[in-house]
């Protein structure tokens, strides 16, 4: 090794040593395109549904009947006072994909948290205390997975009657599994280190030690789990509203428009391909996101 | 072997059999059966009427084993709805869902393995990043949406394949392609991984050292190996499949096990929901017995460890 390599080696070690963690992830982030883009379509669908009442140039519950079934501003018999044209029932659907983000996101975020609570709970019991307890949410894990979900989700919706709360609370625990089996694996991982041991040797409690040695340490991977557990929530409410089993007419739900644009779609097949697109958009946003922030946060950073 | 069989085999029937004492307590606290039979209108005396003819004013205990007992003997009680053994109702319209399950699987397999293999013999180069894109966006697309563009593309652009019914293999090609479509992430990341792990084997290098190359090297050394994680996989997407009939099975207007799950569910027809959940559940947990024993007879590690 020759003088030079080692001075190179020695401002490569400052240069690492220089950079707080916080620098490293910021870094890591915007070099990471999959991330960008994911976060920036995020970003701009929770602008939309923060500002849907001055975005929006119509009510979305407002019918006009002499308007009913226009066509978008660029087909032929389209108006400027309806960019995306109008539905069934001559409400202007752009009005209606705008506050449709609301109910997406709402369910997206309330789903993913129900989901998260169960599943980080048990997940941090079963990995921590191990044993019994383990062994009996591991089977509790089994049986759930090998219930079919989105038939029971139906049902339960529909014997209980649809609301955006109880499409929240269904979905939520039908979808706990994937933070359980995350969380699981890391609590046994920082169980063995040698800090929980030295917070055991000090005489910290189990409830202690869960909440300021573990779960501070679970977060990242409970972040990157959320971020995808949120649009495969959005997906479950769209399928729900689709089939006439979750939000209710009039409210505006992509998959709902889907299903009320269904029975013109020969004829009209945008009041089917545009909302399709947005809640295409909106998962795509949060895969993206979700598979950066894992490359992003994983210690290798992988950074492609 | 065998007793590492039995002792998932016990498992997998313990599973089930807490996922139809589940499904029953959640259906039945969540309702009024009684007052679903009589409809909403009905006067609380014509409901509690119902309610005694049909045991429903036993307790729930008392009701899952007699419910049990009947599943036993392979009685599912009567539909609400249809008013028929529900046995029959779903022994009518299993092959349906049979036959979609199954295509919807070919379907997997033909898109996603070529494509994963294709990814994993070229990684980084524009057929990698083709699969990935195909992968990122399969798994955002809502799979009824999908059937939908499918069926306006070809009742109008197209007209090759029937769009609604299923009195021909000609009306399964679509609703197949949709339902299969989902698995793809899925099948092709597995193999992709799967495969460009054992590319890196030293019996690779060997192979190559003595002149194998391409597709012989993939058929004859590496596939084989690689594909040993993913068919164990497609036993558990092919399990999926029949709870994901509902959706694609009311797009084509297949008359299968999907469409009645939703018409019973529509019609609060709770038996008949009770049955289909506990044969989806039964296919689902049979079809990982049927993985865990591939990777058992597989893998010696799995086994006895």
């Amino acid at each position: 090794m020759t003088d030079s390599d080692i001075t190179l080696a020695a401002v490569e070690l400052d240069q690492t040593t220089l950079l707080t963690p916080g620098q490293i992830f910021r870094q890591r982030m915007f070099g990471h395109k999959g991330f960008l883009i994911g976060a920036t379509l995020i970003l701009i669908i929770a602008i939309v549904a923060l500002l849907a009442p001055v975005l929006a140039p119509h009510s979305p519950f407002e019918q006009s009947l002499a308007d009913r079934m226009l066509p978008p501003v660029w087909s032929e018999g389209g108006t400027w006072d309806y960019l995306l044209g109008t539905d069934q029932n001559g409400r202007d659907y752009l009005s209606r994909l705008i506050y449709g983000t609301r109910v997406s996101i709402t369910i997206g975020l309330g789903a993913a948290t129900v989901g998260l609570l169960i599943g980080v709970t048990l997940g941090v019991i079963a990995g921590y205390f191990g044993g019994w307890a383990d062994h009996s949410i591991s089977f509790l894990l089994t049986a759930q997975l090998a219930l079919p979900g989105l038939l029971l989700a139906m049902a339960l919706v529909f014997i209980i009657g649809p609301s955006i709360w109880v499409v929240i609370g269904i979905v939520g625990v039908l979808h706990w599994t994937y933070y359980l089996v995350v969380t699981r694996a890391a609590t046994q991982r920082i169980r063995s280190l040698d800090f929980v041991a030295a917070a055991a040797a000090a005489g910290a409690s189990p409830r202690q030690i869960i909440w300021h040695e573990i779960l501070p340490n679970l977060m990242s991977s409970i972040i990157v789990i959320f971020t995808f557990e949120l649009g495969i929530a959005i997906l479950a409410e769209s399928s729900l509203s689709f089939l006439g089993v979750g939000i209710q007419p009039p409210t505006p739900s992509w998959g709902l428009m889907i299903a009320e644009g269904k029975q013109a779609m020969f004829y009209r097949p945008w009041l089917v391909i545009l909302p399709g697109i947005c809640l295409f958009l909106l998962v795509i946003g949060a895969n993206l996101m979700g598979d950066g922030l894992r490359d992003i946060t994983s210690p290798e950073g992988r950074n492609e | 072997m065998l007793r590492y069989i039995m002792l998932r085999g016990c498992l997998a029937i313990l599973v089930a059999f807490t996922v139809s004492l589940a499904a029953f307590l959640l259906l039945n606290v969540a309702s009024d059966p009684a007052q679903a039979i009589a409809g909403e209108d009905a006067t609380a005396e014509v409901v509690e009427t119902i309610r005694a003819r049909y045991g429903l004013d036993r307790p729930l205990p008392v009701r899952y084993l007699d419910w049990l007992g009947g599943v036993v003997q392979g009685d599912f009680g009567e539909s609400y709805y249809w008013h028929k053994p529900v046995a029959s109702l779903v022994a009518d319209r299993v092959d349906e869902t049979l036959t979609l399950a199954f295509s919807a699987l070919a379907v997997t397999i033909l898109i996603a393995i070529p494509l994963g293999a294709l990814a994993a013999l070229n990684p980084n180069s524009w057929i990698d990043r083709f699969a990935l894109g195909v992968a990122v966006s399969a798994q955002a697309i809502p799979n009824f949406w999908l059937g939908l563009l499918m069926i306006i593309f070809f009742a109008v652009t197209i007209p090759i394949f029937p769009v609604s019914g299923d009195s021909t293999w000609r009306h399964f090609v679509l609703p197949a392609f949709v339902l299969g479509s989902s698995s793809v992430p899925a099948v092709m990341r597995l193999t992709r991984t799967g495969l460009i792990e054992v590319m890196g084997a030293d019996y690779i290098r060997t192979a190559r050292s003595k002149g194998f190359r391409g597709w012989q090297l993939l058929r004859r050394h590496a596939l084989r190996n690689a594909i040993l994680p993913v068919i164990s996989v497609l036993a558990v997407q092919l399990g999926q499949k029949f709870g994901g009939s509902v959706i694609t099975e009311s797009i084509f207007a297949i008359n299968g096990l999907g469409r009645l799950a939703l018409e019973s569910i529509l019609g609060a027809d709770i038996p008949t929901v009770q049955m289909l959940i506990f044969v989806f559940a039964i296919v689902f947990v049979a079809m990982n017995l049927l993985a865990d024993i591939l990777n058992a007879a597989i893998d010696p590690r799995i086994r006895i460890g």
